[in-house]
């Protein structure tokens, strides 16, 4: 092509006024051409545009996450656990045999009989500090003089 | 969308995803994994993608989103290394590096553009894209396109004459 052409589509190139067919026909011009001093920027200018163009992605697209795997992990402990609660339910709790019954009430009376005890001893406490509170009164109304 | 439509009419678009996508964040690393990010979204919901007429524009328009969005959240302000590793073993190695050397200073120029100059550049001149694809990908009247595109396209060329006649005149 003619040096005044080319000239004349730059301009329109500068201006954004260029068909995509008129860039291809730039491009094709200044990768193959030598190329004139005063126009040697377009030449760095649509090398580098045609450089870039073959850049490629070269890693692999993962279009599932590892995330489907905990997924399906978390519902089967749950369902495990559901499981284990029942069946230990089956096997021990319900069958209480009456021997097993008659400790179990022992050992309440026995714990409750201990547990007055404490309370007993509390309520001692209780009145001795409540005394000595009136002994501390009397003082304090010595003191004062009411 | 059937994943046979899917893998047909989106998985090609991973090249021009993946070089908006570094346009704009600069770092192949981060380039890739948000293209991973994006074909993970676009995956998720390929049933809604067949309701689109141009599936192409929105995958576009998705990713200057995600990647508008991942410089705003400042994320990737520490990598701003440049990477031009341009392979092309024809060329002799004298030839390689002037070329490297020029071609990573035209880089360099469009780095330095508004985000909205440096897409459509990007998108007209390496993607060749028409102007009302460009417009629509973007949200623009295709005018606004012209002269922002005519605005990157000079700042460009007379950066590069700036540089390359510095000391002489």
């Amino acid at each position: 092509m003619e040096l005044n052409s080319i000239e004349k589509l730059l301009e329109k190139y500068e201006n954004a006024e260029t068909s995509l067919k008129e860039e291809a026909l730039l491009k094709d011009y200044f990768s193959n051409n030598t190329v004139p001093t005063h126009l040697q920027e377009y030449k760095l200018i649509f090398n580098y545009f045609s450089e870039s163009k073959t850049e490629q992605f070269t890693k692999t697209i993962p279009l599932k996450r590892k995330t489907s795997k905990v997924w399906w992990l978390s519902i089967a402990a749950s369902i495990a656990l559901v499981f284990s609660v029942y069946f230990m339910n089956d096997a021990g709790f319900d069958k209480i045999t009456p021997s097993e019954q008659q400790e179990a009430a022992l050992a309440f009376k026995e714990t409750q009989k201990a547990f007055q005890l404490i309370s007993k001893n509390l309520n001692k406490g209780e009145n001795i500090a409540m005394s000595g509170l009136s002994e501390f009164e009397k003082a304090q109304n010595k003191v004062f003089k009411k | 969308m059937k994943q046979a439509e899917f893998l047909n009419t989106v998985l090609p678009l991973k090249d021009k995803v993946f070089r908006l996508a570094k346009r704009l964040l600069v770092s192949t690393d981060e380039a890739e994994d948000a293209t991973q990010e994006l074909y993970f979204k676009l995956w998720k919901n390929k049933k809604k993608l067949g309701e689109y007429k141009n599936v192409e524009a929105f995958a576009m328009t998705m990713t200057k989103n995600y990647c508008l969005d991942q410089l705003k959240a400042k994320r990737s302000n520490n990598l701003k290394l440049v990477h031009s590793n341009y392979a092309d073993d024809t060329i002799s190695l004298q030839r390689e590096l002037e070329l490297k050397d020029s071609v990573s200073k035209v880089h360099q120029l469009i780095e330095k553009l508004p985000a909205k100059q440096k897409m459509i550049i990007q998108l007209r001149d390496v993607e060749n894209y028409e102007y009302d694809e460009i417009g629509k990908i973007l949200d623009l009247q295709p005018t606004a396109v012209r002269v922002a595109l005519s605005r990157a396209r000079k700042t460009i060329r007379e950066q590069l004459i700036k540089q390359h006649n510095y000391g002489i005149k």
